[in-house]
């Protein structure tokens, strides 16, 4: 059997899913493959989402969306193995319209995305995994096989939605071989608390969220910490460098329990009984890793494209795969309307529609951010260095009398093995990026 | 890890080529997958189970011997399920 669809979209993660619902309310047969058995099976993240993308593409996310708590508290801590420096801000506006960051479950919010999708007429295939494409006599992509036993699915255009592996970009030419480099791994765990207890350790108020992101903790390798409270659990997990993490020969979760220690971490995790681990990659590198965004017949979004912003300042994923999603929607929905499938015009079009959304605004305004964040001073001496000097300040040394502040970040420049040569650079690079 | 639900499919979706991996003396995957899939022998070869894998792909992302872990997705519907990630 041939299924005849005019689009698949390979993917029911927040990228495919909203460029199926895009393609759909263009009035198109659209056929969305999901190859877990629900939306959202598959997909993990931090998570913190930023849903006010969806205000033009789903207006009612506020009620409907199944959200976990609204961040109203977000810190960046700074860890050694002995010290912790946060900077701890708060506010009551990110907990009332238009409200800012939500924490979220991804099989739950991947799934509702995915029923706005087949509400708009998507014909949602889950249990299905993608496993090629199929071309027409001239080349261009026509369509996908898939593993079900009589299942190729042919149609004018694909949407590759198919993560941060993405086989189909490969496959199609779009993408190379890929560099761990690249690439880091997160790990997570799902840790179980009553809400109270949640919002009495992280002084919150009810319904109300924390956002912790942490320099430091990752026992020497490259990457960074998170901890985040959703409804009735919290989110603890680590981010890694691939190179840095098999350069230290060490286990993944060998460095998440002993981050779990740290006795910065430790109060806040106690007690909570293990509901789930799980681990993913995430396209670190942005634009000097993105694959080419189209070909004949096929454009490609979500972390397939390596449409995610790991800035450090800004952590971002879920809201780019949704603005790519909808500009890949959009796109093959126009080129279809003009008859033209052609790689030059959809790579076209879609790059204009991204370019005059957030998402390549900031990758290519934030492109030095990843290489900057996994540099060796940014993981390891700067936490070192602030922390000490932070201590010193705040240790009263009587009899002797206060320290000038001037000789004291001196010293510490000299025996944090810094110069002032790479920390004048490190700041001007940094206020390039955001000044 | 036992909190995890896996649907275990019939067909391994990892193969690892064992005459590769005898000349390899990294074993990155050994260390670096997160569900500790990849066990080292005695006599140089890997021994390796998809059952519990999260299937993330840091194994052949790491990998230095070309050819050696050949990794494609479960079929349709097996594989990890997370529920509350």
């Amino acid at each position: 059997m041939t299924a005849e669809f005019d689009v698949v979209v390979v993917g029911a993660g927040p990228a495919g899913s909203t460029a199926a619902m895009q393609l759909a309310r263009a009035g198109l047969r659209v056929c969305l493959l999901e190859r877990g058995p629900a939306a959202g099976s598959k997909n993990l993240f931090g998570g913190v989402v930023y849903p006010r993308v969806l205000d033009d593409l789903v207006p009612l996310w506020r009620e409907e969306a199944p959200l976990e708590r609204w961040v109203t508290r977000r810190a960046t801590m700074f860890l050694t193995d002995s010290q912790a420096l946060s900077v701890d801000f708060r506010t009551t506006a990110w907990a009332q319209f238009p409200y800012n960051g939500a924490t979220a479950l991804r099989p739950a919010f991947d799934a509702w995305l995915a029923s706005k999708a087949v509400e708009a007429g998507a014909v949602l295939l889950t249990s299905t995994t993608a496993v090629g494409l199929l071309r027409d006599a001239s080349g261009a992509i026509a369509g996908v096989r898939t593993d079900r036993g009589d299942g190729d699915v042919s149609a004018q255009a694909v949407v590759a939605c198919d993560g941060v592996n993405s086989f189909l970009a490969k496959e199609a030419g779009c993408a190379g071989p890929s560099d761990p480099a690249d690439y880091t791994l997160g790990v997570k765990e799902i840790l179980a608390l009553p809400a109270v207890e949640i919002e009495r350790r992280f002084g919150l108020a009810e319904g109300e969220g924390a956002d912790f992101e942490i320099l430091g903790g990752t026992g020497g390798v490259g990457g960074g910490a998170f901890l985040y409270t959703n409804r009735e659990t919290i989110s603890v997990g680590l981010v890694l460098s691939l190179p840095s993490l098999t350069e230290s020969g060490r286990r993944p979760e060998e460095i998440l329990a002993e981050f779990k220690t740290h006795p910065a971490i430790a109060p806040l995790v106690a007690g909570a009984d293990l509901v789930e681990y799980g681990a993913h990659l995430i396209p670190e590198a942005g634009v000097s890793m993105m694959p080419k965004l189209a070909t004949s017949g096929m454009v490609v979004a979500g972390d397939a494209a390596a449409m995610c912003l790991a800035s450090g300042l800004w952590l971002e994923g879920v809201n780019f795969a949704i603005s790519s999603g909808a500009a890949a929607g959009a796109s093959v929905a126009e080129a279809l309307a003009a008859g033209d499938v052609s790689g030059r015009r959809l790579e076209a079009s879609y790059r204009r529609r991204l370019k005059e959304g957030f998402v390549l605004a900031d990758l290519e305004r934030l492109k030095r951010a990843p290489h900057l964040l996994l540099s060796d001073r940014v993981q390891h001496r700067y936490p070192q260095f602030v922390c000490d000097i932070v201590e010193e300040v705040f240790t009263v040394s009587n009899p002797a009398p206060k320290p000038r502040l001037a000789s004291l970040v001196r010293r510490h420049v000299r025996t944090t093995g810094l110069r002032w040569r790479d920390l004048a650079r490190d700041a001007w690079a940094s206020w390039r990026m955001l000044g | 890890m036992a909190t995890t639900e896996f649907r275990v499919a019939p067909d391994a979706h990892i193969v690892v080529d064992g005459d590769a991996c005898r000349g390899c003396t990294t074993r990155e995957c050994v260390t670096a997958c997160p569900a500790g899939l990849f066990v080292p022998l005695s006599d140089g070869g890997i021994l390796f189970n998809y059952e519990q894998c999260f299937e993330c792909g840091t194994c052949y992302m790491v990998c230095n011997t070309h050819g050696a872990i050949t990794w494609r997705y479960p079929e349709g519907g097996a594989g990890v399920v997370y529920r509350h990630s």
